[in-house]
This record gives structure tokens, sequence and C-alpha cells, in this order.
């Protein structure tokens, strides 16, 4: 019996090592994968916009190592859950760099956890996407910018809100999320609505906590402040706040016509929990929809959702693609695009091999990488809601947009504006 | 009065000694001494890791300090520990000077807040010794006044961890509103030196990290020395029956506010320990739910035994930043798991499964 | 100041669109075929060019103006390549200028969609042409409609309706308009009697409108003349502003009650449970999130097999959501919580663990995404109390259904035999268990009750906020403040503390922003608890003891 039972033992033993020993020799026999850090949070409040966003760049990866990798190699994915904790978020960019040794990483995208680990890519001279929309005062050579700066995005959404089209707005009511993009998109908005003559008691800046759920008495107060002329809403409320915004909105019979709101950071991954009957003619403005109608566009949603079956999504026949997950799905090609073209991972020489990257994006036009600043020229597009959750397009710019991180707007960027 | 040498045994003191070597010496030279291509080298990703991990061994050890010892449970403590990391912050942006993303003299948030000038409550902050005065006085303070107040009234139990949950989310509140003037929801970061050391340089990573050992193991002498003195004993018998202790004529509440307001201080320096290793500080973690985590480090370890939240602190944390990278779906439930499975199972902890298998053994 | 020049501006605006009317009218006039020019104009112009084509339609009071100006608002209007406008909707496809039916319906239809400005335009046409209507009803909304946008064109057309009107909340809204737009009249005796019947108004807009009679211009003369003028606008706009402000304070008042209603619901379950058994149930904020996903599963279930009756889910959401939270309270009660009887501060702790399980949990099943669950069409808008204020009918919903179940919970606790028992045990658990009342029992039963309320709350959460796992997470905090403030073992504790809490919040929050007033809130209940450690209705001793 006990012979027996050692028998097995030394069977099953040898037998695992041999499986070992030979998927060690057909590793061996293979040239190293290429690494590549996907930060992006899988829990907490931040998950539900962040999560698509790793789906997405896994789908990619999948994408080009089907058509044989980089550089003869193939690319792994390293994932992480930072779970919209900010200092884990450090903690987690400094293991994909420094441990498990990544040569890039995709992620982050509230404004907080991109400056938290900012100094992280600076000190040990790595690469981070950044696919958001975000609020420019920033110029890191270790980040390429794949999102709006904010003269591809508020800017051009606050001139529409004043054309006649937008509805001629005269008031403006700033309502935001209280951290940093919203406070500096704010303040760049405020200097630009006083260049084209609109008064301060015109203005109105309100900012709620994330998170926040009752908007009654703000909802009230729009109203009372539309009282005093035509007035536009510019929201920057970020995530699922913008649920309870809208609900109460509708319901206080606020209608578009009357009062537009335009949201920068609504998409339609957020409308997907929303009731949309009440919110149609509200608007958002991006570089990219999901109704944008050309092939490139047609082949990539038809893409993702076939890898959302395959990868059994929750929901995966109601997904939907947005404007940062088109620009996770652009950086990642342009940086493959600059390795092929460095014929090298290291970090200088790609960083090099990105000025100029040019590559056509489902938003129907070709996108290019500057070449000094580490923005994507984009193009902007304004939607109105639907009652379908899609987004119907009302204006659009005829080409892509240079980026100007160091908005014109705020004072001492004067020095800043060839970058 | 129990002098020094009483506080372990034998083999208490040869632990203490053994750990003492390894934080001091061999960490040390395994991270600055060898080289990076070394298999025993440490990497400075696993130094900062242990030195977090060491700083919330004293939080862990505060909490056993008042709970294991006192019977008083608070769910607020990352209030103070946060206090401690934020006196230290205001220091840290201080000494970043004009290198920030605006090189101006002010913090970066308060640029793109528009503020001219440092608020009122910002002076001072920029010399070290100021700084560590903070350190001590805001959560020892806040502590002092709070429990004060709340002893009085003889809130306890049930009640007392509520409010403790009330306030610690109270301030969190505060924290993450930009006009407060502490970053918001940034919070501090970017750090770049302390006391003109450059925090990026591995020499003043591995001395932080051997402060904070240093630290760790005075806290426990301390803890150890309160906890085996007749204080000690009326603190056991206030956890165990406070009204009794009442009807013989002690007064619970210069005890009570005592210890309470000492794990405060403790934690508070902790905190300061663990701002400059993590490179950041932020409102979140004065969140309700850190100090709810907090509690179950000691609940793991084996509270009332100072040595088991240690433990505790290392193994929940750990299994934390090993969950978080190889199962990130599963880190909740682990930790879920982990708090209904020791109330029920192991109330007595680690340290008391430890106890029970040596019994057995014997 | 600016105000000012955005009304001439606008005068302006419309009198240029009088003459562009005048002479369109002449020209649609002479010739009837020129219709499909403007059809033409319709369909494919530009904004500038639609808004035209809207207009002429009025003027020209076309017969087919309103069908096509409804169809157009109900994007039920086509157009073929050729430029045929077409409505299209279920009855099949109708030419808009023949008035004949086409079958079968044309390929290659492109949709004619509106913009905002568009609707605002087309909006304003129908309002117009509704002002005739046979309709009572759309009468009303077509009055409605037009109050900020009387224009001295529309005089003739409202005073006309004025005659006809019987309906006497309509005349008031017509009259409204007139006097409006006879502000602007060279006549003071006009301008007076405008002014007097404006003063009456509950529009925030109208002062918009009386305020440039109290303004000067450039040279430092007042704008208006004449001086009994200026002092009737003065009174009139301190008229006006009282009842906005008194409008203000009823709907914070308001807001504070809704708020109130939704912190009860949340925290009836919690003091029930911690009454009885002293035990704080940290995955209370959990039995919520549970109860608002059992109503998007139903909800999801009617779309799916009884998509006509979706309107009513919710009144199968409401007791399910009970069921299902009750039945997972009382699994937790006998799996866990039984087992620590008498340690509370474990209690708590294990059933923190419990919550990040459920959370968790919800997260692997349903996603980490929000999910929809939208209002049922009975209770989306809101009922116009004034021009500033509307009660929200999902809000006033919610108050009567926490209404309901304060009534349901105080029958079953005090004429009940289960009550009864509870009530004893939350009294004197010992004494109540020698009298023979089965107190473990009970507890799994006033555990379930407690859960199953919760369930309600979480039910009618979803109504008015996100459903996301993080429900529970953003409740807790105020469920424990209100329990804690109004103490256990009575009712009246959790509604004063829950009622109390959601007014001053509300009343709080214009003075200081939502988050001061939140913290000021927080920092009252602790000095308060120190003050009075048992709430505000206190069932036990003096000492808050265990």
């Amino acid at each position: 019996m006990q012979r027996r039972h050692f028998l097995k033992k030394s069977i099953v033993i040898a037998s695992l090592a041999a499986m070992g020993a030979m998927s060690g020799l057909a590793f061996a026999g293979d040239k190293d994968p290429i690494k590549v850090g996907i930060l992006h949070s899988l829990s907490g409040t931040m998950a539900i916009s962040e999560t698509s966003l790793k789906d997405v760049a896994l789908m990619t990866i999948a994408e080009i190592n089907a058509k044989g990798g980089l550089l003869g190699r193939k690319l792994e994915a390293v994932v992480v859950d930072p779970a919209s904790n900010w200092p884990l978020f450090a903690e987690k960019a400094r293991q994909l760099v420094s441990k498990d040794k990544v040569d890039v990483t995709f992620g982050c995208w509230t404004s907080v956890s991109r400056k938290s680990v900012l100094p992280v890519y600076e000190e040990l001279n790595s690469l981070l996407f950044y696919p958001v929309q975000y609020e420019g005062e920033e110029l890191s050579q270790n980040v390429f910018y794949t999102g709006a700066a904010p003269n591809q995005q508020a800017i051009p959404a606050v001139e529409y809100l004043m054309s006649k089209d937008g509805g001629s707005a005269k008031r403006f009511v700033l309502l935001g999320t209280d951290y940093v993009y919203p406070r500096t998109t704010n303040k760049i908005l405020r200097a630009f609505l006083k260049s084209k003559g609109v008064a301060e008691k015109d203005i109105d800046e309100v900012y709620t906590p994330f998170g926040h759920s009752d908007y009654q008495t703000i909802v009230a107060n729009i109203k009372k402040f539309a009282a005093g002329g035509k007035t536009a809403v510019i929201s920057t409320i970020n995530g699922d706040s913008n649920v309870p915004f809208y609900k109460e909105l509708g319901n206080a019979g606020l209608k578009a016509k009357d009062v537009p709101v335009i949201a920068f950071s609504v998409g339609e991954e957020e409308l997907r929990g929303i009731d949309t009957k009440p919110l149609v003619g509200h608007l958002a403005a991006w570089n990219y929809f999901m109704s944008v109608k050309n092939p490139t566009n047609t082949a990539f949603i038809k893409q993702w959702k076939e890898y959302a079956k395959k990868a059994k999504l929750p929901n995966a026949d109601k997904v939907v693609t947005n404007d940062p997950m088109e620009a996770t799905y652009v950086g990642i090609h342009m940086w493959a695009q600059a390795v092929e073209k460095a014929k090298s991972t290291d970090v200088t020489k790609v960083r090099a091999a990105m000025a100029g990257q040019t590559f056509k994006s489902p938003s129907g036009f070709t996108l290019k990488m500057d070449e000094t600043n580490h923005h994507l020229h984009k193009p902007v597009m304004i939607g109105e809601v639907q009652g379908d959750g899609q987004f119907q397009i009302v204006w659009k710019t005829g080409g892509p947009l240079r980026a100007q991180p160091w908005s014109p707007y705020i004072v001492g960027n004067e020095k800043k504006q060839g970058l | 009065m129990t002098t020094i040498t009483k506080l372990y045994g034998v083999k208490g003191w040869l632990t203490l000694a053994l750990f003492s070597a390894g934080v001091m010496i061999l960490v040390p030279v395994l991270n600055l001494a060898v080289s990076s291509s070394n298999p025993l080298h440490i990497s400075d990703y696993s130094v900062s890791l242990m030195g977090k991990i060491m700083c919330y061994a004293v939080v862990a050890l505060a909490i056993d300090l008042i709970w294991g010892y006192a019977g008083i449970l608070s769910l607020g403590h990352g209030l103070f520990f946060a206090l401690g990391g934020y006196a230290m912050g205001m220091y840290l942006m201080r000494m970043i000077g004009t290198e920030g993303q605006y090189h101006s003299h002010l913090p970066d948030f308060m640029v793109f807040l528009d503020w001219k000038e440092l608020p009122w409550y910002w002076t001072g902050s920029d010399h070290f010794w100021f700084a560590a005065l903070l350190v001590v006085l805001v959560p020892g303070l806040l502590a002092f006044v709070f429990g004060y107040f709340a002893f009085r009234s003889r809130i306890k139990g049930v009640y007392f961890s509520i409010i403790t949950q009330a306030l610690t989310f109270a301030f969190m509140l505060l924290f993450f509103r930009n006009e407060t003037g502490f970053g918001g929801n940034n919070g501090f970061t970017d750090f770049k030196r302390i006391i003109g050391f450059a925090l990026a340089d591995p020499a003043t990573k591995t001395g932080l990290f051997m402060a904070t050992g240093l630290f760790l193991i005075m806290a426990l002498l301390l803890c150890r020395y309160i906890v085996t003195s007749k204080f000690g004993r009326v603190l056991a018998a206030i956890r165990d029956h406070e009204s009794r202790l009442m009807f013989c004529g002690y007064n619970p509440l210069g005890y009570k506010l005592f210890v309470w307001t000492l794990s405060a201080v403790l934690c508070g320096i902790a905190g300061a320990l663990y701002v400059p290793q993590v490179g950041i500080i932020n409102p979140g973690e004065m969140s309700p739910g850190n100090s709810i985590e907090i509690a179950i480090w000691a609940a793991v370890g084996g509270r009332g035994t100072l040595i088991g939240p240690l433990m505790g602190a290392a193994i929940v944390n750990g299994a934390k930043s090993w969950f978080t990278v190889a199962f990130p779906e599963y880190w909740l439930y682990f930790l879920g798991l982990l708090f209904v499975g020791v109330t029920l199972y192991m109330p007595a902890g680690v340290v008391g499964v430890a106890q029970q298998v040596k019994a057995r053994f014997k | 100041m600016s105000s000012k020049i955005i009304l001439k501006f606008l005068l302006r605006f419309f009198v240029f669109y009088l003459f562009l009317f005048s002479a369109v009218v002449h020209a649609l006039e002479a010739d009837l075929s020129k219709n499909t020019d403007l059809f033409k104009r319709l369909a494919t112009g530009e904004s500038d060019d639609k808004i035209i084509a809207i207009h002429s339609l009025v003027a020209t009071e076309h017969p087919a103006a309103l069908l096509i100006l409804q169809a157009l608002k109900n994007g039920e209007l086509s157009v073929t390549p050729k430029g045929v406008l077409l409505i299209v909707n279920d009855k099949g496809a109708l030419d808009a200028l023949t008035q004949q039916m086409i079958n079968p319906a044309p390929e290659n239809l492109e949709a004619l969609m509106l913009n905002n400005r568009l609707r605002g335009a087309v909006d304003t046409a129908l309002a117009i042409l509704n002002l005739q209507s046979g309709d009572k009803a759309v009468r009303l909304v077509a009055a409605n409609e037009l109050l900020d946008k009387a224009v001295p064109e529309l005089l003739p057309g409202i005073q006309k309706a004025l005659l006809k009107e019987t309906d006497k909340e309509i005349k008031t809204l017509l009259g409204l308009l007139e006097a409006s737009i006879q502000l602007g009249s060279v006549d003071t005796e006009i301008r007076l009697k405008a002014i007097s019947v404006l003063a009456e108004s509950e529009q925030s807009s109208t002062s918009l409108l009386l305020q440039p009679f109290m303004e000067k211009n450039s040279e430092g003369q007042f704008l208006e003349s004449d001086e009994s003028v200026r002092t009737a606008a003065k009174v009139a706009l301190l008229r006006i502003n009282e009842r906005l402000v008194r409008m203000e304070y009823v709907g914070r008042l308001f807001s504070g009650i809704s708020l109130g209603s939704i912190l009860l619901l949340a925290a009836l379950g919690l003091a029930i449970t911690y009454g009885l058994m002293g035990v704080i149930n940290m995955a209370h904020g959990e039995l919520l999130m549970i109860g608002a996903y059992t109503t998007f599963m139903v909800q999801t279930f009617f779309r799916q097999y009884f998509p006509s009756n979706i309107d009513g889910y919710l009144l199968a959401a409401v007791p399910a959501s009970f069921i299902v939270a009750a039945l997972v309270g009382m699994a937790l009660e006998r799996s866990v919580i039984r087992h620590l009887y008498g340690r509370p501060l474990e209690t708590l702790l294990a059933t923190w663990g419990i919550s990040l399980l459920l959370i968790q949990g919800i997260r692997t099943v349903f996603g980490a995404q929000n999910v929809e669950v939208s209002n049922p069409s009975w209770m989306s808008g809101g009922y116009q109390v004034a021009s500033n204020l509307i009660l929200t009918y999902n809000r006033i919903v919610i108050i009567f259904f926490a209404l309901f179940v304060l009534l349901l919970v105080w029958l079953l606790l005090n004429k009940t035999r289960l009550g009864l028992f509870v009530r004893a045990v939350t009294q004197n658990r010992k004494m109540a268990d020698c009298l023979g009342v089965p107190t473990r029992n009970i507890d799994t039963w006033t555990f379930g009750l407690g859960s199953g309320i919760a369930g309600l709350g979480g039910c009618a959460l979803s109504q008015i906020g996100n459903v996301g796992p993080d429900l529970g997470q953003s409740y807790i905090v105020d469920s424990f403040m209100v329990v804690v403030l109004g103490g256990v073992g009575q009712l009246a504790g959790t509604v004063s503390g829950a009622l109390g809490l959601g007014i001053v919040n509300k009343f709080l929050e214009p003075l200081s922003g939502p988050v001061m007033a939140k913290i000021l809130i927080l920092v009252f209940i602790i000095i308060f608890i120190q003050r009075r450690p048992q709430g505000l209705f206190a069932l036990k001793g003096r000492v808050v003891e265990h």
C-alpha cells in the first residue's frame, strides 16, 4: 500500500517535472515576449469607465499578436488593478516598470491617477500612454497623451454653444466634480469666456464631490440662473455622478432646447446606465463617436463586439465604443509602429520614433502624433444625445487640430505657446 | 515597576534582535551594497514595500493597544495616520520649491486654484522640526479633545466605533474639497527631497526604511512596557468589565484618554514615515473602509498580544500586494472571507492558532 | 444691462423675420405651387433655411403645417432622394404635400434630424398653431410654450385667442403673454395695465422683462420716461421676488422631506436590527444594493416577457426586493451573526467582511458598470407648482412610499403577535426568554424584517440614483447617523432623525455647498452624541451600555 502510494506520487511528480521542462524548453526556443503594462482600475468608483479600456487594450494586443507580434516577438500584457486608489496607482506603476520590466504602459483615467504615477515614470524613465481627455498644463517627456487637450474639446464646445446652432448662449454654468481636471478646465474656460466679452455675473462655477448624487438644489439653482438669460451648462461632472444629475434635470423639465448641457466626461459607456429619453438634445464633445460612419469605424466596432463575445464580457451584446477606447486603440498601434520603426523597445529610440507617427483612426481621420509636444492632432465632434443612447453628430471640425497643452488663456503660458 | 530587561523573555529578545539586525543591517546591505544582477539583491521596490508594511504594523500596534488592551474599538484610526502623513506632506510639498509643474513657489494645486499666496495654516511648514511637531501635535490634540468628550460621556462599544467612523468620514469630505487647501482629490505628490536628501536616491529610501524599523521596535517596546505595568492591569480591567472597575474606585477616563492619545500619536508618526516612502498622500487614506481594514489586521494577528497585530498587518498587506497582481478580481473575496473567517473561527488570531498548535504538540 | 440688450436684439431679430415673413407670404400667396419650394427648403436646406421654412408654414397658415411640424417633432419626417417630403410612421408613408399614401414606402429615405435650435423653432411654431386648437390640454401646453417668446407679431393672434378662451388657467397665461408684449407699447396707460397684470405673474422670467424699466442708459437717464410706470414696475418686481423666494423655501422644504424619506427607508431596517440585537450590520448598505438589483432584474424580466406592461414593473419589484433582501438577511443571521451573539464588535467586523463579499459578488455577476433602471412613465416628470418650483413625481412617490412602509412597520410592531415578541425582546431579552418567547427565532425574523425594509429602500433608491455595486457604500454612513441621532427602540426616533437630517441638510446646502453641509451635520451629530449619547428618543437607560 505504501509502495503503490509512493509510486503514484513519484509518477505524478515526474510527469509534472517533464511537462515543466518541456515547456521551459519550448519557451527557451522562442524569443522573450515584449511586456506591455495595463494600469486601469478594475474595481472601485472608476471601474465603470476603466474596465472597458483594459479590454480594448487586450483586444488590440491580441490583434497585433495575430499579425505576428512586434520585431518577431509576441506582446504579453501585464494587467494590474490599482482599484481606483491613487497611492496604489503609484505602487502598481513602480511594480510594472521595475519588477515586471514592462517596456510601455497604457493606463490611467483621472488626472489624479496620472499625477500620482508621473513621478514614477519620470524617475524610472519609462513610457506611459494616457488615453483620456484632460486639462493640459502638463508636458512630460515620458508620457504620450492620446486624449484631448482643452483646445481640442472644451474650447470648441463652448464656441458651439455660443453659435446660433448651439443656442446662442449668453450665460454659463460651469458645473464640475471637485478635482484638478474640472478646476483647471473651468479656469481656462473662464478666461476664454471673458475674452469673448461674457461678464463675471453671467458665469457661475459650482463643484460637487466625487460620487455626489443629490442634485435637487443644483438643478433648482440652474433654473434660477437661466431666468436671467439664455443659459448653457458646461458639465465636467465625472463618471457615475452624471446619472442622478441627468435624471434630476429631465424630471425638473429643463429641456435641452432651453438650457443645453454639454458634457466632457459623458460618452456611450456612461449613457448605457441611463434612460436617455429625457436627455435627448443634450450634448457631448469628443474626438470620436460610435455613430461616426466610415469603414474603419465599422470594422473597429465589429472587432470589439466579437472580442466581447469571445472573452465573455458582461452584457457582451450591448457593448459600445467610445472616445477613450478609440484613443487606447490608436495609442497602442502607434506605439507598435514606433517600435517597428526604431527596431527596438528602448525608451529613447521609441520616443524619437513616435514623432510624426500617423494612424487611420475609426474617427474617420488620420491622426498624427505631433513631432514635439507628445499630443495627437485630433478632430473635434459635438454630438446630441439620442433616445437610443447614441450620439447624433451636429458639428465637427474639417480636420484634426493640433493640441495646445499650455492653454493660451492661462496667465504665464505666453512663453510656452510654441510647444 | 518593570525594568526594560523584564519586558520579554530570552526568546523574545532574541527574536527582536534578529529582526533589528535584519532591518538595520541585512536589508540595507542587500539593497545598496549588492549589485542588482545578484540574485540576493533586494530591489528598491521591495524596500519601499517593506517600509510601508512596517508603517502599517505600527498602526496595527496602536489599534491593539486600545482594542486588545482597553477594549476600545476605533474605526477611524486611519484619520490620525493620515493627519500625520499630511503634516509631513506639507513639509515635503514646500521642499519641492519651484521644481513643480508650474515652477512657482506655491504648490501645484494652489496654482491651478488661482491662489496667490500660502494660506495661514501653511506657515512654518518649510521647517522640518515644525513639521515634526505638527506630526505629533495635530493627531494628538484631535484625539485628546475627541477622546475627552467621548469618554466623559461614557460612550462605549458600537456607538463609539460608529462615531469614530463619522469623524474620519467628515475629515475625508473636508480634505477632498479643493478649497480646504490640502490638495483636494490630488492630495500631495511629486515630492523631491526630505531634509536635503533626494527622495529618489536609493540611500534615502533605505534610510527611511531603517528609521521606520527603528520606530517600530521602539513603539513595540513602549507598548510592551505599558501593558506589562500596573497601568496595563487597569487597562485590562477596563476592557473586561469597566463598571466593576469604576465601583472599585478607579476613574477610567484618564487611562483610556492616555492610551487613546498615545495610539493616535503613534499612528501620526507612522503616517509621517509612510508618506515619503510611498510618495503620495490623499484623502482616500481617511476613508472609513481603510480604518476598518486596520482593525482586521489586529484581529487576524491576534489582538491583545502586540506581536499578533504586527504579523496580521504583514500578512494582510502582503496578501493584498500579491492578490492585486495575481488575481485582481479575487482580492475582495479574499479580504471579505478573511473578515468573516477570523471573527468566526479564529477569534484569537494567528497567535491564538499558533498557541493552540503548540499546546497540541506539547 | 445685457438683458436689456438681449431683449432689444431679440425684438430686432424678429422684426427682421417679420419682413421676411411678409415677403415670403406675398410670394406664397401668389403661387400655391411654390409650396414645393418651401418644402424643398425644409427638406434639404441648412438650419437657417429650415427655420425660415418653418416660420413660413406658420405664417401662411398652410393646412398641412400642423401635420408636418408634428411629424418633424416626432422624428417621422423623411425626404426621398428626389426631395419629396414624406411622413413615415406605423401607418405607412404619407406624402406631405399631396396628403396621399404611398404604397409601398420608397427606399433610401433620409430621416430629417433635429438639433436643439430646430427643436426650439418647431416647438414655438407648433405652439402658435396649437393656440387655436379645440383641445384644452393642447392649448395649455401651447400657451406655456410661448411664455418666454412673445413678440409683437403674435399680439393679434393672442388677443383673438383670449376672446375665445374659456379656461381660466389658459386665460391667465394668455393674459401674461399679452401683457409682456404690451410692455413695449407707446401708450403709457397700456404699459401701466401690462405691468399690473405682470405683477401677478409667478414666472421668474417676468422679472427679466421688468428689469429694464429700472435701468438707466449711458447718459444717466432712465430708459422709462414716465415716473408712474417706473414706480409700478418697482412694486411689481418686489411682489414677484417675494413670491419667488417663498416658492424657493417651499422647494427646499420639499427637497429636505424627500431626502429625509430616503434616509428613513435606508435607516429603518438598521434601527430595528440594532434596537433588537445590538448588532450594527455593516452589510446593511449591501442589502440596499440587493434591493436595487432585484428591481433591475424585475425590470429586465418585464422587458422581456411583458413589454406592454413595463410601467407596472415597479409594483412587482417592491415585494420582490423585500423578499430577496429579507432572505439574504436571514441567511446572514443564521450563518454568521448568531454565532457572534454577545460580541458586537466582532459582528461589526464580520458583517463588514460580508459586505465586501456581496459587493464583489454583484460585481462578478453583473459587471462593475452601473445598470440602467428607468422610471416608469408615470413617475417621470413633475408637478409644476410655480414657475420656479417643480415637485418631481419620483420623489413624491418615494415620500408616500416611505410613509406607507412606516405605517406597515408600525402596524406590524404594534398590532401583531410577532411585533409584540420583537418589542419584548428589544426591551428585555432575558425576561422575554423566561416568558417563553422564542428569542432565537425572533432574532432571525427581525433581521429578515430589517433586511427586507433595506431592500425596499434599495428599490426606492434605484428610481432616483445610480444602481451599481457601490450603491450601499454611499448610504451606510448616513444610515448610521440617523440611527445614532434618533436613538433606537422607537420608530419615532428614526423618523425624527431621518427627517431632521434631511431638512437641515437641504437648508444648509444653498448657504455652504453640499460638502460643507454634510460635514457640519456630521460634526453636529458627534457633538450631540456627547451630550445625549442615547439619541433623541431612547428606550434604554441613561448610559449607552451593552
